[in-house]
């Protein structure tokens, strides 16, 4: 059963709890402060929020009594590689490790690297394997500047084994913790590439990828280029052609228990990035990609320019429960699977992600 | 001794209380700020050690010239100002 619903925005973090059947919506944590990502760590209830300050910089902090309180911890820090190095602009996303690696985190950031902790977010280490990666110097920027890591999948049969994705820069799997680095991500179509690198894996842009919890094998990516799905982890993905209204988009949420179950939020694409005529719907495919239906009960559908960003389509450990945030300050829920959806804000800030805790 | 001041907008995140400090360059005096406020160094500069874009410093009234390695001199009787540029949405 989730009991609080993490909302990370441009203007703090709001956390939903259950009251009477509804979410209720409490007071913000860091008013004023863009939340760039949130995680619930399951292993001891933990809950991170990482701040984008404009002018203080990246900062990190965690919670142990459920966001009652807050403590600063530490963040990433950039190498000092070359003349003029890069410094560390934002978390992008937090993973927690293993079961049984209690206090292990990732982070994935913004220029695009992968960071270890060890000790709760206390400290951080630079995951040097991928940083050293020939292929990092043809990553590119995405919709920033400089490419950024988004997605870090870590397989709950073995925590050793990751996978990551970067935009752009494709999708990277490791085996041995982070150690060494292979690329992945067969199959991932650029249409933007010019003739004939559009399936060069490097200069993949994948906006996010999802993992079935119970079937981890099962990874849904949403690309720049539409939806994409994979059976064997991500070594390899087949193209999902049967997108409507479009396969564009930045957000897909797998299904914890059933492989075959995924969400989107689909939007026009490339730069004009609203629904599709105005209609907000999620897209849900129920048998692998084949096909997929458009849900649009209780979602505005006409004059709607809401976009939901990669982080901000969420489902609950059991499947039934979805939320999803967007730019434009709309929180929808739904309790039946993404059948229906209910508004629980209208104006909140934009909505960066999302993420429910259990427990 | 230089006098050094920050703006409240950093008292929303830590305190950091104006004082004396010495040092004879800038970035001598914020080390010694820092020694004893550990966490603010991460406010100011970034992880290579560079004032954050965001930041500025000002000497009697005028902004420093070497944002990254700091080594604008400081003399006694001098008034370090550090505030933030503009930055939101």
């Amino acid at each position: 059963m989730s009991d609080r619903l993490l909302v990370a925005t441009r203007k703090g973090l709001f956390i939903a709890r259950p009251e009477g059947g509804d979410w209720r919506l409490g007071r913000p944590a860091f008013l004023g402060e863009p939340v760039s990502a949130v995680l619930h760590d399951p292993r001891d209830g933990a809950l991170y929020a990482a701040l984008r300050l404009g002018h203080f910089g990246t900062k990190l902090h965690r919670s142990d009594d459920g966001g009652a309180s807050w403590n600063e911890v530490g963040v990433p820090a950039l190498p000092a590689e070359g003349e003029n190095p890069k410094a560390l602009d934002m978390i992008w996303t937090l993973a927690a490790g293993g079961a049984e690696e209690p206090g292990v985190l990732w982070a994935g950031t913004l220029p695009a690297a992968l960071f270890r902790s060890a000790d709760r977010g206390e400290s951080w280490q630079l995951v040097r394997g991928l940083w050293d990666v020939p292929e990092r110097a043809r990553w590119m920027g995405g919709g920033y500047d400089d490419p950024g890591l988004h997605s870090v999948l870590v397989d709950p049969r073995d925590a050793r084994r990751l996978t990551v994705a970067i935009s752009t820069g494709g999708v990277w799997r490791s085996a041995d913790g982070g150690e060494t680095w292979r690329l992945a991500g067969q199959g991932l179509r650029n249409e933007y590439m010019p003739p004939g690198q559009e399936f060069d894996r490097v200069v993949q842009d994948v906006h996010l990828l999802s993992c079935c919890a119970a079937a981890p094998d099962a990874v849904w990516a949403q690309h720049h280029n539409g939806i994409f799905r994979s059976t064997d982890g991500g070594e390899s993905f087949e193209e999902v052609t049967a997108a409507a209204p479009s396969r564009f988009g930045f957000a897909v949420a797998a299904h914890p228990t059933e492989p075959g179950t995924a969400w989107f939020a689909p939007a026009v694409k490339d730069e004009c990035r609203i629904p599709v005529e105005g209609r907000m719907v999620v897209t849900r495919t129920r048998d692998g990609g084949r096909s997929l239906e458009a849900l649009s009960e209780g979602l505005p559908q006409a004059d709607c320019y809401d976009l939901v960003y990669r982080h901000a389509l969420v489902v609950d450990g059991t499947g039934t429960r979805l939320a999803m945030g967007s730019t434009t300050g709309n929180l929808w829920v739904s309790g039946d699977r993404g059948e229906s959806w209910r508004r629980l804000a209208g104006h909140l800030p934009p909505i960066a992600a999302l993420a429910f805790a259990a427990g | 001794m230089p006098r050094i001041a920050f703006t409240p907008n950093l008292r929303r995140h830590l305190a950091c209380p104006p004082g004396e400090v010495g040092g004879a360059t800038l970035r001598a005096a914020l080390d010694e700020v820092f020694a004893a406020n550990p966490r603010l160094r991460g406010y100011l500069l970034d992880e290579h050690g560079r004032l954050r874009k965001h930041v500025a410093v000002f000497v009697n009234g005028e902004p420093v010239g070497d944002r990254a390695a700091l080594s604008d001199s400081l003399a006694p009787g001098d008034e370090v100002f550090v505030f933030q540029a503009l930055s939101g949405g």
